[in-house]
């Protein structure tokens, strides 16, 4: 009797240790290492360059004894996960938000960094985000987008590059393709796909030319209410992507991604709208510089002659201003050092693209370059202003409209409603 | 050994008691008390009364979302007992090749619901426009057929092994006796076999509904609410109201959703267990 008392407190004991060892130990390894000089902890935003950071990271704690820490947030999940990290004893020091907008959810974690040697390293006063006098992110990434386009292909249309110089142009190409459909073997454009995955290329991307060119006639750069003036434009351009695709509209709806980048990839369409960061993957698939370029988004506003492609960012580096002294000094330098040095340049630039500090590496991304020649050539670029948007309700909710206008279940009118209404009432419900 | 553990109970129970406390009790005494507050991150949380309880039943879309689930709950229900008995029945008598059936079933279980959603998106959409008919996305009652086959796939399985144990554990003497009386099949299976099975009728029922009121990770994947939150149900409108909007005081209204949601499903699965319940019979 008494051996088997013995017996089951031992378990018990054993049972206890182990769960108590369990919760202990996860605790334990991240302590290590915060001996005087602090340490940094980034909560990454681009699983692609997860693996970058990782080996940049580990090369810097060689070189300075610093620990820094990566961990990557899965694919769109990052609210939620800086949410849940941010109040842990071990926080995120360096974290990132999108925009005005996602800075309103995070504003009282960031750091004043007005004057640190970070700030101090951008080319432009433009790249920082301010919230009210200070600043409260850095931008890390300048990034364009347009309409990509397959010059092998449109040549074998009869077309060059030159051809297209405004939306009438564009419209009369793209239209003479769909009609020479079946004899070409091509279409004009890739499906304009309104699933999850690609939806954001016309309902956030595209949505950016009515705003820009409203902000542009007004001379502001955010509003409570937005008067729709270019929408008329808006659907020009998205009824030429949905009738000169290489699909039914009706079927948009479940059309991904991948699935318009394959068929771009694949000579199945000439145009493409999407960004720089898209280059790494087109010739990943086998297409080379002398098939592709990028041109503007021609909607028919503004002065097109001089119109560029949409360039900016929506990438800003924070720190946590809840971190210790130490741990913020400790970031601010290893990410000076990120942006000054050969190694934390070269990384970036090959990783990430371009990055608006003064010792940025040279790219080798084409449609980076098709930006910087458009902006040498004098042309204006079109600045990023969907980060102004008040919420990702309001994009979900011009999403949903599009997709139903372009399968024929909605009208456009009920865009307009989405876009104009939707507009002001998630700006008041998220300003009150 | 009974003495012993009469005794020492308390230390058998620690272990488990102060993991449920760590990872329930306290997460839920907090979670309540945050649904009075304006927050962001839990650590800045201010104290703003019943506001947030005041939007969340203040919002049509939420109790759209209420309606829907609640129209899920009782049709995927019905059709995965139904389906799942009556399989289960099919298996338990001797059939070849019913333990290839029954595994063949319980497989659909194994695989996750973000998954699932995906693959049964592709097959549907399809379908639908194979059959010229507007995609899941566009179409709320099309999203509602879709998340119900779904579930249904994905669930019977499981609750015909429940079944199957259920129906197995009877014991022959009666259903013998009953022959022998002169009862019919049917008189077979409704006054002997479902009064004997009504255990199992009763966990079935009780993991469907709350299953179907939970539903999250279909919805998201198969549907993701579209069209404009007309598939939406409850969980994936909390969430969106947690993560799609920008400013404080959406964590708070999330906040109070989940509570709600969290108090209906209890509610409605207590009913449920007791109506059950008092139809079972001492074996």
């Amino acid at each position: 009797m008494r051996r088997k008392k013995v017996l089951a407190l031992g378990l018990v004991a054993m049972m206890a240790t182990a769960v108590f060892a369990g919760c202990g130990s996860s605790n334990g390894s991240s302590e290590s290492g915060s001996a005087d000089g602090g340490q940094v902890y980034y909560l990454n935003f681009k699983p692609e360059a997860d693996e970058a950071w990782q080996e940049i990271a580990k090369q810097y704690t060689e070189e300075t004894g610093v620990p820094v820490t990566v961990i990557t947030a899965a694919s769109g999940t990052y609210e939620e996960t800086l949410s849940s990290e941010i109040i842990k004893d071990e926080a995120p020091t360096l974290f990132q938000v999108n925009g005005p907008v996602g800075l309103a959810n995070w504003k009282d974690y960031c750091y004043d960094l007005k004057g640190s040697s970070l700030y101090d390293e951008l080319t432009s006063d433009s790249f920082a985000l301010y919230d009210g006098d200070a600043v409260a992110g850095i931008a890390y990434v300048i990034e364009s987008y347009g309409i990509i386009v397959n010059t092998e292909l449109l040549s074998k249309a009869g077309y060059s590059l030159d051809d297209i110089k405004s939306f009438d142009d564009l419209k009369k190409v793209a239209e003479d393709i769909t009609a020479r459909k079946s004899e070409l073997g091509f279409s004009a454009f890739t499906s304009a796909g309104m699933d999850g995955s690609s939806d954001w290329r016309f309902k956030t991307h595209l949505a950016n030319l009515p705003i820009y060119f409203e902000y542009q006639d007004k001379g502001i750069d955010s509003t409570d209410a937005i008067e729709g003036k270019y929408l008329d434009n808006y659907k020009a351009i998205f009824d030429l992507y949905i009738n000169n695709a290489t699909c039914d509209p009706a079927d948009l709806a479940g059309k991904t991604g991948d699935d318009a980048e394959n068929e771009f990839a694949t000579g199945e369409a000439v145009f493409y709208q999407n960004g720089s960061w898209e280059y790494s993957n087109l010739t990943d698939k086998g297409m080379t510089d002398d098939q592709l370029a990028m041109i503007p988004i021609y909607v028919g506003a503004g002065d097109e002659a001089n119109q560029g492609l949409c360039t900016g960012t929506e990438n800003y580096w924070c720190v946590n201003s809840e971190a210790s002294e130490e741990d913020i000094q400790a970031t601010i330098d290893f990410l000076t050092w990120m942006v000054t040095s050969d190694a934390g340049t070269k990384m970036l630039s090959k990783q990430i693209g371009v990055i608006p500090f003064k010792n940025a590496a040279d790219t080798n991304n084409l449609f980076v370059l098709n930006d910087r020649k458009y902006t040498e050539d004098g042309k204006t670029p079109v600045s990023w202003n969907f980060t102004t948007m008040p919420s990702e309700e309001w994009k979900n909710g011009v999403g949903s409209a599009l997709t139903a206008y372009a399968a024929g279940t909605g009208s456009w009118d009920d865009v307009v409603t989405a876009f104009v209404d939707g507009w002001a009432s998630e700006y008041a419900a998220n300003n009150n | 050994m009974e003495k012993a553990i009469r005794k020492y109970w308390p230390i058998f129970v620690l272990p488990t008691l102060a993991a449920f406390c760590v990872g329930f009790i306290y997460p839920f005494v907090q979670g309540l008390y945050l649904s009075f507050c304006k927050f962001n991150t839990i650590k800045k949380a201010t104290f703003n009364g019943l506001d947030n309880y005041a939007y969340a039943l203040g919002d049509g879309e939420f109790w759209h979302s209420f309606w829907f689930t609640a129209l899920f709950t009782v049709i995927s229900t019905v059709l995965i007992n139904v389906i799942a008995f009556t399989i289960a029945l099919a298996l338990t008598s001797k059939i070849k090749g019913s333990n290839l059936f029954r595994t063949v079933f319980f497989m659909p279980n194994l695989i996750g619901g973000i998954v699932l959603g995906y693959i049964w998106q592709i097959l549907l959409n399809c379908v639908l426009s194979i059959l010229e008919k507007p995609l899941l996305a566009l179409n709320a009652t099309y999203g509602f057929i879709g998340l119900t086959i779904l579930m249904c796939w994905q669930q019977i399985g499981y609750m015909m092994i429940i079944y199957i144990a259920g129906l197995q554990s009877i014991s022959n003497d009666y259903i013998e006796a009953a022959k022998i009386d002169g009862a019919t099949n049917r008189q077979i299976l409704f006054k002997v076999k479902i009064p004997n099975v009504m255990p199992s009728i009763t966990i079935c029922s009780f993991l469907t509904i709350t299953n179907g009121f939970k539903l999250f990770d279909q919805n998201l994947a198969l549907t993701g609410g579209e069209p404009a939150h007309a598939s939406e149900m409850l969980a994936l409108n909390i969430y969106n109201t947690f993560y799609s909007r920008s400013g404080p005081q959406w964590k708070g209204y999330g906040q109070a959703k989940a509570v709600i949601f969290c108090i209906m499903v209890i509610l409605i699965s207590m009913i449920q267990l007791k109506f059950t319940k008092s139809k079972e019979v001492q074996q």
